[in-house]
C-alpha cells in the first residue's frame, strides 16, 4: 500500500508533463488579454513587456498551484499587480489626501460650458474627446484607483475578482472605481478643454 | 421652488448614474432612477455621455501586443525533460 509500481512513476510523469503543457499554452492563449491590462498599470510599453515576461516566468514556474477550472486570467493577473506593486510602482504611490473629485456630470458640464457640448447624436460624443487625451487621462489618475478602473472598465473583470487580484475587500474596489472614474473624468476635462 | 429642504432631484440622480450603469441599484433605486430620467433631459443626456464615455475610454486604451512579445514568453516555458 502506498508503494508506487514501476511502471506509475512514468505514468505520473507524462500525465504531470501533459497537464503542464495543458497549463503553459493557455496562459499563452491569455496573453493578448492580459497585455491589455497590464499595458494601461504602467506607464510604457517596454515596462508592460518586462512586466508580462516576468509574470509568465513566474508562472510557469508556479503551474502546480493554479487550480484548474478557476479563473486563469484573474490568477496571471494577480500575480502580474503583485509584481507590479513589488516594483516600487517607480512613480509615485497616491497621496493619502485626494482633493475633493467634481460629481458625475462634471465632463459633460464642462464641455457643454466650452461650447463643445455633445450633439444629440450620441455617436458624436467620442469625437469631443481624443483617443490621446483619453490615455493620458488615464495614466494621470493615481495608481490605487487606475489599477481597479483598468481591471474592470478594461479589464472586464467583476469586482469580486479584482478585489481578489488586488488583495483588497471589495467595498474598496467599488469606492476606489466610482472615485477614479470622476477623477478620470476631471482629467479628460483637463486635457480636452484646459483648467477651470 | 421648495424651501430648499427636500434634496435636487438631479444631484440624487447623479449620485446613482455609476451604479445604475453597473446594475449596483437596487429595484427600487432603480425605478426611482428611471422615473426621474423619463422626465428629465438634463439627467438623460448625462447619462447617455456616461454610457459613451465608458466604451471610447475602454476602446482608446486597448494597445495590443506586440507580435513578438508572444514568443518571448513561449521561451520562458521551463522544457519537459
Amino acid at each position: 500500500m502506498g508503494e508506487t509500481t514501476p511502471e506509475a512513476e512514468p505514468r505520473k510523469l507524462a500525465e504531470e508533463a501533459r497537464d503542464r503543457v495543458r497549463f503553459e499554452e493557455e496562459a499563452l492563449d491569455l496573453a493578448d488579454q492580459v497585455y491589455r491590462v497590464a499595458r494601461r498599470l504602467v506607464s510604457t510599453r517596454e515596462e508592460a513587456e518586462d512586466l508580462m515576461q516576468e509574470t509568465y516566468a513566474r508562472a510557469f514556474r508556479a503551474w502546480r498551484s493554479f487550480q484548474p477550472g478557476t479563473n486563469l486570467r484573474a490568477w496571471l493577473l494577480r500575480i502580474l499587480t503583485n509584481l507590479n506593486i513589488d516594483r516600487g510602482r517607480r512613480i509615485q504611490r497616491a497621496p493619502d489626501t485626494q482633493p475633493l473629485e467634481e460629481g458625475d456630470y462634471f465632463l459633460y458640464n464642462r464641455l457643454e460650458e466650452a461650447g463643445r457640448e455633445p450633439s444629440s447624436d450620441e455617436d458624436r460624443v467620442v469625437e469631443r474627446l481624443s483617443q490621446d487625451d483619453a490615455v493620458a487621462a488615464l495614466s494621470a489618475v493615481p495608481h490605487d484607483f487606475r489599477d481597479v478602473i483598468v481591471l474592470v472598465d478594461i479589464g472586464d473583470f467583476s469586482y469580486a475578482d479584482a478585489a481578489q487580484i488586488l488583495e483588497i475587500p471589495i467595498g474598496t474596489v467599488m469606492s476606489r472605481l466610482h472615485r477614479g472614474r470622476r477623477i478620470l473624468k476631471q482629467e479628460l476635462a483637463e486635457k480636452a478643454v484646459g483648467s477651470v | 421652488m421648495s424651501l430648499g429642504v427636500e434634496p435636487d432631484p438631479c444631484a440624487r440622480c447623479e449620485e446613482m448614474l455609476q451604479p445604475y450603469l453597473d446594475r449596483d441599484l437596487t429595484d427600487g433605486e432603480r425605478a426611482e432612477a428611471e422615473l426621474h430620467l423619463d422626465g428629465c433631459s438634463y439627467c438623460r443626456k448625462r447619462y447617455r455621455f456616461e454610457v459613451e464615455l465608458r466604451r471610447f475610454v475602454r476602446q482608446a486604451a486597448v494597445e495590443e501586443m506586440p507580435p513578438d512579445l508572444k514568443a518571448k514568453l513561449a521561451a520562458l516555458r521551463i522544457p519537459l525533460h
